[in-house]
């Protein structure tokens, strides 16, 4: 790779060993990808885990010294004050929450815990270089709002978060952004939930091809969230485009760069209706219902506090949002209502964290098949259903066919 | 003995049996303690990649799992040898790096119709090369 006499001394170690590392492996993730160069981002968010690797690798930044150029927001880890309430918090889980929450702020993050930045505080314009990691946010950036970001691994972001740069391979150049598979949607789309199926079984006839959708109308951002979340769990997809909704696809034309598709799909009602039965553990009795993967916006609070009503829950009831949407939604009476019911929003915090070991072992209802991917390591269940059938099924504290 | 081209990805050498996954392959969903795939209707799933020169076409997963589930295998020692892919991902590609697990993409196909579950290879992934030592 050709690099600037900047990008040069940081490799050759003259900006300390923590920048050294985090061009080392750009360079290395570079070359494996045949860029040529490096570009500036203006814009980053590291997928930050509280995992064993994600702290090991933070740390090993900070004990080289390093501080980020271009300051990331981060993905929750776990809301530690908020669960010492809620369950009894092992010390051990409590102690690296602490430390990667340190090992962040010792780099400089923007501490934000917040899975859904595009929605708010990183929000980037069209054609912005970037680096986002997250899977529901990468497909968010590239195809939503036009900006440019690669499937970044947290810790890929963060080296860029370090250095400032970026190699400049995939979705950073504009042959790369063409729309490959043409995707007819045939299903009525009805409701967000028919997105997140939409999402995960898409990939499955695309493959790692660019799909461009047609049939779609006026999406709403909740939608557009669940379609990238599923997108990129039930496949790697990073970038789609929707035909007279998204800036690079005013036209299906547009979206194919004048070019043929070099393949059409059709996906229909029964689809996804198919998808839905693969995914969901069998229906019955549940222990609690859980949601906000990824984080719900303060509407989904909203309409989960009017589904509710003045009724109480069967069983716990928890949603995961940024600390921004719970201070609305306390502010606007929803939380009250969700926890005189029997629920409970919490902020800052993952599904995919230890602090729901109390839920381990048993059934929950979710309208998200993300949420449920990743529990499979650790045993819990998950019936998988649109978001009116969760609530009423919290309400009752079962679910039938 | 023959020798196949590949392109490096995550510079190392390693030696050992091939283990074939036609499915793609998200390294959270393998238990650490025994390198054996959790996945429901994985093709590998039961098997262990411990140790194995894995071959499989792609990554998958969101974007911190890969790491993490490298990781959790290495501190075990459960981590395969080295890895042979078909189509990189950043994901996948950095995880490999940090994690010091040779990664190469871009062998000749013709390995594929010859190499089967059980050969003896050695990876040279810096070197660019796939030796393949036949079976039993």
């Amino acid at each position: 790779m050709k690099l600037t006499d900047e990008e040069r001394d940081m490799l050759e170690g003259k900006c300390g060993r923590g920048v050294q590392l985090a061009m080392k492996i750009q360079v290395a993730v570079g070359e494996a990808f045949h860029a040529d160069r490096m570009v500036p981002v203006t814009r980053t968010h590291v997928a930050l885990s509280n995992q064993e690797a994600d702290l090991w690798f933070a740390e090993k930044l900070v004990a080289g010294g390093a501080v980020c150029r271009v300051p990331p927001t981060v993905n929750p880890s776990f809301n530690l004050g908020q669960f010492q309430c809620i369950t009894d918090v092992s010390p051990e889980d409590a102690a690296i929450v602490t430390r990667t929450h340190e090992a962040y702020r010792k780099l400089g993050a923007i501490l934000t815990y917040d899975c859904t930045p595009y929605l708010e505080r990183n929000v980037p314009r069209f054609g912005e270089i970037t680096a986002f990691s997250e899977s529901s946010a990468t497909p968010f950036v590239n195809s939503v709002y036009g900006a440019r970001t690669n499937r970044e691994s947290a810790q890929s972001a963060l080296c860029a978060a370090v250095t400032g740069v970026a190699p400049l391979y995939g979705y950073l150049l504009d042959k790369n952004r063409k729309g490959e598979v043409l995707v007819h949607v045939e299903a009525d789309m009805k409701n967000e939930f028919d997105y997140q199926m939409l999402g995960y079984f898409t990939p499955g006839k695309t493959g790692f091809r660019i799909p461009v959708f047609e049939g779609l109308s006026d999406p709403s951002p909740e939608s557009l969230m669940n379609l990238g979340a599923q997108l990129n769990t039930g496949g790697n997809v990073a970038m789609y485009h929707i035909v007279g909704f998204t800036p690079e696809a005013p036209t299906a034309d547009a979206a194919f760069h004048g070019e043929r598709p070099s393949a059409e799909v059709t996906v229909t009602q029964d689809d996804l209706r198919g998808m839905q039965r693969r995914l969901t553990d069998p229906y019955g009795k549940i222990d609690f219902a859980l949601f906000g993967c990824p984080h719900f916006t303060i509407r989904q609070v909203g309409d989960v506090a009017r589904m509710i009503g003045n009724k109480k829950l069967a069983v716990p009831l928890y949603i995961m949002t940024s600390s921004l949407t719970r201070d609305l939604a306390k502010k606007m009476g929803y939380m009250d209502a969700i926890r005189s019911a029997g629920g409970e929003i919490v902020s800052d915090t993952c599904m995919d964290q230890p602090c729901w070991k109390f839920l381990y072992g048993k059934k929950g209802v979710t309208d998200s098949p993300k949420c449920a991917y990743y529990t499979k390591r650790r045993n819990m269940q998950f019936v998988i259903v649109p978001l009116e059938t969760c609530v009423a099924a919290a309400l009752e504290g079962e679910i039938s066919q | 003995m023959r020798t196949f081209r590949c392109h490096k990805i995550s510079e190392g050498r390693a030696s050992g049996e091939l283990l074939f996954s036609p499915d793609p392959l998200c390294f959270y969903l393998v238990d650490p303690k025994t390198g054996v795939v959790i996945e429901k209707n994985h093709s590998l799933f039961g098997k262990s990649i411990a140790g194995k020169i894995l071959v499989f076409p792609n990554g998958k997963g969101s974007s911190v799992v890969q790491a993490d589930g490298m990781y959790q295998l290495k501190m075990k020692g459960n981590e395969p040898k080295a890895m042979l892919i078909e189509n990189p991902d950043t994901t996948l590609v950095a995880s490999a790096i940090i994690m010091e697990i040779p990664l190469a993409d871009g062998v000749e196909r013709s390995f594929y119709s010859l190499a089967k579950d059980g050969d003896s290879v050695t990876v040279d992934a810096g070197g660019g090369t796939v030796l393949w030592k036949g079976g039993e």
